[in-house]
């Protein structure tokens, strides 16, 4: 039988020119070091580190439909434990990290032991991250919890870590958190061939995490992805356990947000506390919000923007920013579900369709 | 493979009970690999329990179930439905925001697992079985459309064809045109009918006309056992029939 009935615009299109406008922007991006001065090209550094957490973000909160208010717990671990490695470069052999000596540690606490070692260190920043995440969404998801209950745990998550980590000041260095590096590898930390280093890596880095992204949101993968956010017990009924998919691509979101800690940190030079809590996981969301939740590359615009304007206006107007992004996201969540995104989308069509 | 004429499925003397309640009174019942069979029945007559305990949704508490040749009785209901006897409920829920083609993956896709999901493509028969059930729901045309945009007649079409596409060697049907215009309901049993040639059907269903327009064979289930088979115009003829559906008592 034929039903007949004109088919509905495809809504996946673009994918090819959207794929070819992140490649420029990624080549864009890796040559900036030729025409960027110091300042504003570690900036764009921390901001495209930014970029691989939010790429996270969006596969876990705008592919399945898992919303975390947490990720700044995955991200701090990777930062934290990039910086653990930082801390002891230059340190004559048996001497500590200076906040260390100030509360009284007399030798090297365990866990520090293997960040001596700058192979394992690289290692150790995504899979920490990502292995804990990964545990972390199966204790939670095989007990049937979701929805706007899982954003609530993962928010006393950021709470409670970013507390741990105030609280043990002799293994974290407290509220200041660990900062004063000098050399990584032998080189100078803050000369502008490391510095330049820092960013090429990040930009690599971000490129591959992209086109993983890529590959798996167009895969059988990426399908079920948006079947577990459309109907988890639907999944269920025709032979899958979503829990499996859902802890893994929660695992890999924490894996992308600690290999954005690690990279953010020798670009900022500082990771503390205060930027793995509750504030810093909302504003994660929120540049995903801003730019298009399910696009990937409205992951990127959004963090780009957002960050920009934080960088702007919490210069120029420091208290009035957490009003603004408040305001930000009460405006896009009503007005713009689609963020940005949606936006281009609509002005496209209205390009090429003037007259209707 | 099956023969036509050979049984697909055979129950006998089934007794199901809920608090008291017999749903199913020793019911027995064979269903022909080639015969599109439509069971009916009065409210509380036990069609919903009888796909229940095939489906091995609910046990029986005496009595025997077995499926090409099997004996499912005690199976659990996913072995059943690996054994090929798929199910397709009354309330459509298919994916809202995937598209057509994509609700048809998730169900044809035979592994079911993570790694098969992250690995490279599909098998080709996969590919045909999404191609397939496409082209037998006519919703070719709408391949690339979410479901949300369907009507409630293509919606259970969709749901037939996830159905289909997960290559069933018997398919249930549980009141397939409820909220049907007259329009879709003959679609529908256009489509059934197009389905009744490939592989054996199941059908519980209420609406009168449409049982007589797919019908071949007709089984009237009574009080939790099955009162009178046949053609739709014997069955339609019978007189215990017509005092079940009419209450009509017999001078």
């Amino acid at each position: 039988m034929a039903t007949v009935v004109s088919p509905a615009p495809a809504v996946y299109t673009k994918r090819r020119t959207s794929l070819l406008l992140v490649a420029l922007m990624l080549i864009g991006a890796a040559a900036a070091p030729l025409y960027l001065h110091q300042t504003p090209l570690n900036l764009l550094g921390q901001f495209l580190a930014l970029c691989i957490l939010a790429v996270g973000l969006d596969l876990i909160w705008g592919y399945a439909g898992i919303l975390s208010l947490g990720q700044g717990v995955f991200f701090g671990i990777g930062g934290y434990l990039m910086a653990m490695y930082l801390e002891m470069q230059g340190l004559r052999p048996g001497q500590l990290p200076d906040f260390m000596t100030w509360s009284g540690v007399t030798s090297l606490p365990l866990g520090w032991y293997p960040f001596e070692s700058f192979p394992l260190t690289l290692i150790l920043v995504f899979t920490v991250p990502a292995l804990l995440a990964y545990l972390f969404a199966v204790l939670i998801f095989r007990s049937r919890i979701r929805g706007v209950y899982f954003a609530i745990i993962t928010q006393a998550l950021a709470v409670a870590v970013s507390t741990l980590f105030v609280n043990q000041q002799q293994f974290t260095g407290g509220s200041s958190g660990l900062t004063g590096f000098k050399t990584i590898l032998g080189y100078p930390f803050y000369a502008r061939a490391t510095q330049a280093a820092f960013y090429e890596v990040t930009v690599a880095v971000l490129a591959a995490v992209f086109a993983l992204t890529w590959y798996l949101t167009r895969s059988h993968f990426g399908v079920l992805l948006r079947a577990v956010r459309d109907g988890e017990n639907r999944l269920r009924f025709l032979g899958y356990n979503p829990t499996v998919y859902k802890s893994f691509v929660f695992g890999l979101a924490g894996l992308c947000a600690g290999l954005a800690g690690a990279l953010y940190v020798p670009q900022n030079g500082i990771i503390a506390p205060g930027m793995l809590g509750m504030v810093p996981s909302i504003e994660m969301v929120i540049w995903v919000a801003v730019g298009g939740r399910g696009t990937i590359i409205g992951a990127l615009v959004g963090t780009l923007v957002v960050s920009y304007a934080k960088y702007y206006l919490s210069s120029t107007y420091p208290d009035f920013w957490l009003f603004l992004i408040g305001t930000l996201f009460v405006v896009v969540v009503l007005f713009f579900p689609r963020g940005l995104m949606g936006l281009a989308e609509l002005a496209g069509r209205a390009v090429r369709r003037p007259t209707s | 493979m099956i023969r036509p004429g050979e049984s697909v499925l055979e129950v006998s003397d089934l007794i199901v009970e809920f608090d008291g309640f017999r749903a199913l009174d020793r019911l027995s019942f064979v269903l022909y690999a080639d015969v599109l069979t439509v069971v009916i029945g009065p409210n509380g007559a036990g069609k919903t329990t009888f796909l229940d305990v095939i489906t091995g949704r609910t046990r029986a508490g005496s009595g025997s179930v077995r499926f090409l040749g099997r004996d499912t009785t005690d199976l659990p209901d996913y072995r059943i439905a690996r054994l090929g006897m798929v199910r397709k409920f009354q309330a459509p829920s298919v994916f809202p925001d995937l598209s057509v083609r994509d609700n048809l993956r998730v169900a044809a896709a035979p592994a079911k697992g993570l790694w098969a999901a992250l690995g490279g493509r599909l098998a080709s028969r996969t590919r045909e079985a999404i191609e397939q059930a496409l082209d037998i729901t006519g919703l070719g045309p709408l391949a690339s459309s979410p479901a949300l945009v369907l009507s409630h007649g293509q919606r259970q079409w969709l749901e037939i064809g996830m159905a289909l596409a997960m290559q069933p060697r018997l398919l249930l049907l549980d009141e397939p045109v409820a909220g049907m215009t007259p329009d879709e309901v003959e679609r529908t049993a256009e489509l059934l009918q197009e389905i009744a040639r490939q592989r054996s059907v199941l059908v519980v269903e209420h609406d009168m006309g449409f049982v007589r327009r797919i019908a071949q064979r007709v089984c009237v289930f009574h009080q939790g056992r099955q009162l009178v088979e046949g053609s739709f115009e014997r069955v339609s003829g019978d007189q215990r029939v017509r005092e079940v559906y009419l209450g009509v008592e017999t001078p």
